[in-house]
């Protein structure tokens, strides 16, 4: 009888401990906000993140691989920024995945989108197993980034390595075609 | 009629290096790797036919400045402990340009393998010229060459494991068990493997 009146006061403690715990995240995450816009990262395992791979909906889609450890990959950010706001009418659309350590997702990401003002849709991959989602985006990846898949209903091209705007841009017309 | 068999057969050799440089050139499996002569951190020049009593090498292409490799560093470090004195000692090569990526240079290589205590070589491939032969795109990449007649035969490629945030929760570790299984002579069950990781730097 003692004992279980033990497990159940731990398990109130655990409970309010967890909860307190919540509470002030929840505090520092909005006093930190206060002054600028909140942004609520998408994350999402690899089974989440397939669909927007084989989208049928006469969009041309361009899915970029990044993190912002990648000297690269930041590099070409913006010419697909600049490709997502030129070809918006075009029915063109950049998706930037992020492949970020969790870890850093409050030191580093958000603070990168936002002084960046990235304003593709950003999804943030969070998949440890990567030699089993890596073939699923596509056979040809190695898994270096940054990469970018090309896709419209009927055509696909998986590219790892870096563009430029002009490089993209000549890609990117080959879909509109 | 000859000359017609021979242009096919060149054709068939245009076709067929066409579709090879298409692809991730480089080792695959069961190629016999090429040797290297490539200066180490603390000055010394390394190969392979230095270590004439090694079964094998675990080359891992790895740097200073990239996130996953870093995540890998203890790892690599284990590997070594466990498997150089089973005849398969790590060589771990550093594949960047270090015009690109100044914080994988010489200077730095030593400070690093000095800082993590490096027990195993730490080459860099100065001219960029073994990492291609390889095949190697990013950091971490892993070799496992097992000696034979013929020469250094790759028998696995790949990643450390499949689990790079967390070392706890890894369910393959997949260059364990390829050497373990060169080790017992029984065939490796995952002889290619994908991962994240840093572009090499040229």
């Amino acid at each position: 009888m003692k004992y279980r009146f033990c497990i159940c006061l731990s398990l109130i403690l655990l409970f309010n401990c967890n909860q307190t715990v919540k509470n002030d995240r929840s505090l520092t995450l909005i006093e930190k906000n206060d002054t600028q816009e909140k942004i609520e990262l998408n994350i999402v395992d690899f089974n989440s993140f397939e669909p927007y791979l084989k989208r049928q909906d006469n969009q041309v889609y361009i899915i970029n691989f990044w993190a912002t450890w990648c000297a690269p990959c930041v590099k070409e950010l913006p010419a697909f920024e600049k490709i997502n706001s030129e070809f918006s009418n075009k029915n063109i659309k950049v998706i930037l995945v992020s492949l970020d350590f969790p870890k850093q997702y409050e030191s580093k990401l958000i603070p990168f989108i936002k002084e960046n003002k990235l304003q593709s849709e950003i999804i943030v991959l969070n998949d440890t197993d990567s030699n089993t989602w890596i073939p699923k985006v596509s056979e040809e990846w190695s898994g270096a980034i940054p990469s970018t898949l090309i896709y419209s209903n009927t055509e696909r091209k998986f590219y790892e390595k870096s563009f430029n705007y002009n490089e993209l841009k000549i890609e990117v017309q080959q879909f509109l075609k | 009629m000859k000359l017609l068999k021979v242009g096919i057969v060149l054709l068939a050799i245009l076709a067929f290096s066409a579709f090879t440089s298409l692809d991730n050139s480089g080792y695959k499996v069961g190629d016999i790797a090429s040797d290297f002569n490539l200066e180490n951190v603390n000055g010394e020049m390394v190969s392979l036919t230095n270590y004439s009593e090694a079964k094998g090498f675990i080359v891992i292409f790895t740097c200073n400045t990239c996130p996953y490799a870093i995540a890998y560093e203890d790892r690599i470090i284990a590997l070594n402990n466990k498997y150089e004195s089973k005849g398969f000692p790590v060589i771990a090569i550093m594949p960047n340009s270090t015009t690109a990526s100044p914080g994988d240079n010489m200077e730095a290589m030593k400070a690093r393998a000095k800082a993590k205590g490096f027990n195993f070589p730490y080459l860099i491939d100065k001219d960029q010229k073994v990492y291609p032969e390889y095949g190697a795109s990013r950091t971490p990449h892993v070799y496992v060459l097992q000696k034979t007649k013929k020469g250094n035969q790759v028998k696995y490629i790949g990643a450390i494991d499949d689990n790079y945030q967390h070392p706890e929760s890894v369910n393959q570790k997949y260059v364990e068990n390829a050497v373990d299984a060169l080790l017992e002579g029984k065939p490796i069950k995952e002889e290619h493997t994908r991962a994240i990781g840093c572009t090499i730097k040229v």
